[in-house]
């Protein structure tokens, strides 16, 4: 029995038509959230069903893919959607984020600046900003269309009133182009400077919340906060033990039962490409 | 001297049900009207149309606003009448979950409207919040608590002074002591005139308590099914009812 035979990149072409179409005027609207008919895929939802569906429809043949999770290219989630994608359109694959034209992510930006002619499409649980604030979808669209944004500070407000600071982590809301108060999928706010002015195009797909939503390039984005609580983009506070970095985002590694832990680049491509450039942090082996 | 709200043929239809029909009434600044009668005679629907939170099915709600003069609220648009709701219009509701948001501590409570009118301080957003909940006597060490854990009397302040914040000009309540035991009343009752007073508010308040338009309202106007039967100043009315319905109301009250 032969192989089944997909079309290029799995969707077919009517399909990809609609989503190149939400793309574009998500483009054009910067940080509005453009409905699509979002499609089944063969993965479950929060697998990054969303952003599989951007990919497969930007993707050409001459395109090479980066397939990012958490900001490693080896966990399994990386793993199988670069599987998927060489199965189904047959395009190269790359760990090298300077060699990528195509990036897809799941929750963070590569340190290493992007430029442009390239693509980052995040994946995206909860599309909406508001959502945990106010529950209604029809109210929320009426909050963005009047541009009520009271609510998205009374967060603000509540979190520095119980913490004494903004303790918002990740999915840090951002205002796009002095409109749209978006949610920037749930990035690092560490990452989240970095997504204004950016020279590449950011598409951001919620499969399960049918939405597409996007930032073309050298757009401004701005992250909410108060004037006496300004905005403080925050990681932890080492370098990194295996490259000695000291400006990446990094991730907390238990590694025994005494609770010994190691601080790492959460970047796995940028923290190997300084290994090889000779940097050697202090628990290097 | 212009009115501040000039409510003209006001009249609202719940298909074949009457809400209320043809409604006119002024009311200048620093004025407070009390709207009373029975269950179902139409003073919520009344209330609700002028704030604009349903539509009328014909008449005009005129408002003085600050920098255009007299204006149709009703033809204004969306944003126009939001903005309106949350800076120069409060709206307290009989029940203060409806108006006060249960997930959302005192402070951020108080602070909303201002944040939504723009102010960007955190300092002077609390220092706000703080300012109103002594003004409404609510201890301010609570102003990190969820009003879900204040009594009814306290969620009720504390949702004057929600609305209050942004110095409005122009309040409506639609029963803003129901459900309250007695003491509690009077507490809120002495507090919400001594605000009156002070910030020179105008106020339609609706209620089918008898004491509260005669310790609060100036001027009373007396629904029965949709229609206003009966209008004047308060002790006018209370003391010598003219409509078969007044005098009725007015001998209802239960004397202790």
């Amino acid at each position: 029995m032969s192989e089944p035979t997909y079309n290029f990149a799995y969707l077919d072409e009517q399909t990809k038509r609609m989503i190149r179409r939400a793309i574009l005027k998500a483009l054009a609207i910067p940080g509005y959230q453009v409905p699509f008919a979002s499609r089944e895929m063969p993965m479950p939802y929060g697998w990054g069903t969303g952003g599989v569906q951007v990919s497969a429809a930007v993707l050409t043949p001459e395109d090479t893919l980066k397939v990012i999770d958490q900001g490693a290219d080896d966990t399994t989630n990386a793993v199988s959607i670069r599987a998927f994608f060489e199965r189904t359109a047959g395009v190269e694959t790359t760990t090298q984020t300077k060699a990528s034209s195509v990036i897809q992510t799941r929750h963070r930006i590569p340190e290493e600046p992007l430029s442009e002619g390239q693509i980052l499409v995040y994946q995206v649980p909860i599309p909406e900003p508001l959502r945990f604030l106010e529950p209604r979808e029809s109210e929320t669209r009426k909050m963005h269309a009047l541009e009520d944004y009271g609510l998205m500070h009374v967060k603000l407000y509540e979190d520095i009133s119980r913490h004494g600071h903004i303790a918002t982590a990740y999915a840090y809301p951002v205002e796009v182009e002095g409109r749209y108060v978006t949610d920037p999928s749930p990035i690092p706010k560490f990452d989240n400077p970095k997504l204004g002015h950016m020279p590449a195009i950011q598409l951001f797909g919620a499969g399960r919340e049918q939405r597409i939503y996007a930032l073309p390039p050298y757009t401004q984005v701005i992250s909410l906060d108060f004037d006496d609580h300004p905005f403080e983009a925050s990681k932890a506070d080492h370098a990194c033990g295996l490259c000695g970095a000291d400006e990446s985002y990094l991730d907390e590694v238990i590694v025994d039962d005494q609770g010994g832990r190691l601080f790492v680049c959460s970047d796995t491509d940028y923290c190997q490409a300084r290994q090889a450039a000779g940097f050697k942090g202090k628990e290097a082996v | 001297m212009t009115p501040l709200l000039s409510v003209q043929g006001l009249s609202k239809h719940y298909g074949a049900q009457m809400g209320c029909a043809d409604v006119s009434f002024d009311l200048y600044p620093g004025e407070v009207m009390g709207i009373v009668g029975e269950s179902g005679s139409g003073k919520s629907t009344l209330l609700n149309c002028m704030a604009g939170h349903l539509k009328p099915d014909a008449g005009q709600v005129l408002f003085e606003t600050r920098t255009e003069g007299l204006r149709d609220t009703l033809q204004m648009s969306e944003p126009e009448r939001r903005m309106l709701g949350r800076t120069d219009w409060a709206f307290v509701h009989q029940q203060p979950r409806d108006g006060l948001r249960m997930g959302v501590s005192a402070g951020g409570n108080v602070g909303e409207r201002l944040m939504a009118v723009g102010a960007r301080h955190y300092g002077d957003i609390r220092g706000q919040a703080l300012d109103w909940l002594e003004r409404v006597e609510i201890d301010v060490a609570r102003i990190d608590h969820r009003p879900s854990t204040f009594s009814g009397g306290m969620q009720q302040r504390l949702q004057i002074a929600r609305n209050l914040v942004s110095g409005p000009r122009l309040v409506f309540m639609d029963e803003p002591t129901g459900g309250l035991d007695v003491s509690v009343q009077a507490r809120l009752l002495d507090l919400l005139r001594g605000l009156v007073r002070d910030m020179g508010l105008s106020a339609v308040i609706v209620t089918h308590d008898l004491a509260v338009v005669r310790l609060l309202a100036d001027r009373l106007m007396v629904m029965k099914s949709g229609r206003v039967v009966e209008a004047g100043l308060t002790d006018q009315v209370l003391d010598d009812p003219q409509h078969a319905y007044s005098q009725l109301l007015v001998s209802s009250v239960l004397q202790v």
